[in-house]
């Protein structure tokens, strides 16, 4: 089995230098949901903290978040909730 | 037309557009719900495109806005975000801002509520 949450934190410790990092597992909240698929790693919350978004919009936020963590993986995670502060 | 025109006219021509899994009655996803649930509350007239009823659509608005996620709200044409920044920026009164901004209908008292009752 992948680990997912593994997978998403170390995507975005390459990218960032953050203070704070939370990866939380939320699927199991998800259960009978459509998109849990099953896997049990089918949502995700994210909690980041770092300088580096200081004085950045919500939406270049999250945007920065998106690319670290790259299309692909992006695309495999159903559900993903993203708190960011700078 | 092809996608991308679809939705460029669609925001363009509406005040303020949902795209939803499923519709403003009946939402088939918590993220989905949670906006429509926080307009709807606030009396914001909206137009809602089910993104499940049309694939070209599912896939165009991640590429129209670049944001891979659903829900995505727009006021007047412009991208505002997705579930989590909408949740915020009602919280924080932002979204209050925004409508007043655009000249965008709502109730302060409803959002108000809102906040009292997560803050």
């Amino acid at each position: 089995m992948t680990n997912r949450s593994e997978e998403i934190r170390s995507a975005l410790t390459a990218a960032f230098a953050p203070r704070e990092l939370e990866v939380i597992n939320e699927s199991d909240k998800h259960l009978g949901h459509a998109g849990h698929d099953g896997t049990g790693e089918s949502h995700f919350r994210v909690r980041i903290a770092d300088d580096a978004f200081a004085g950045m919009s919500r939406i270049a936020r999250h945007r920065a978040v998106h690319d670290a963590l790259g299309k692909e993986l992006v695309a495999k995670i159903h559900a993903l909730a993203i708190e960011v502060s700078g | 037309m092809n996608a991308q025109d679809t939705i460029k006219e669609t925001v363009t021509s509406n005040d303020v557009v949902l795209y939803m899994k499923g519709t403003k009655e009946m939402p088939q996803c918590g993220f989905s719900s949670r906006v429509a649930g926080v307009l709807n509350f606030m009396g914001v007239e909206f137009t809602d495109v089910n993104v499940l009823a049309d694939d070209a659509i599912r896939q165009g608005i991640k590429d129209y806005s670049d944001w891979p996620t659903i829900p995505q709200l727009y006021v007047k044409g412009e991208f505002v975000g997705g579930s989590d920044i909408i949740t915020e920026m009602t919280l924080s009164g932002e979204l209050d801002k925004l409508f007043d901004d655009k000249g965008i209908g709502y109730s302060k008292e409803a959002a108000e509520k809102i906040r009292e009752a997560n803050g």
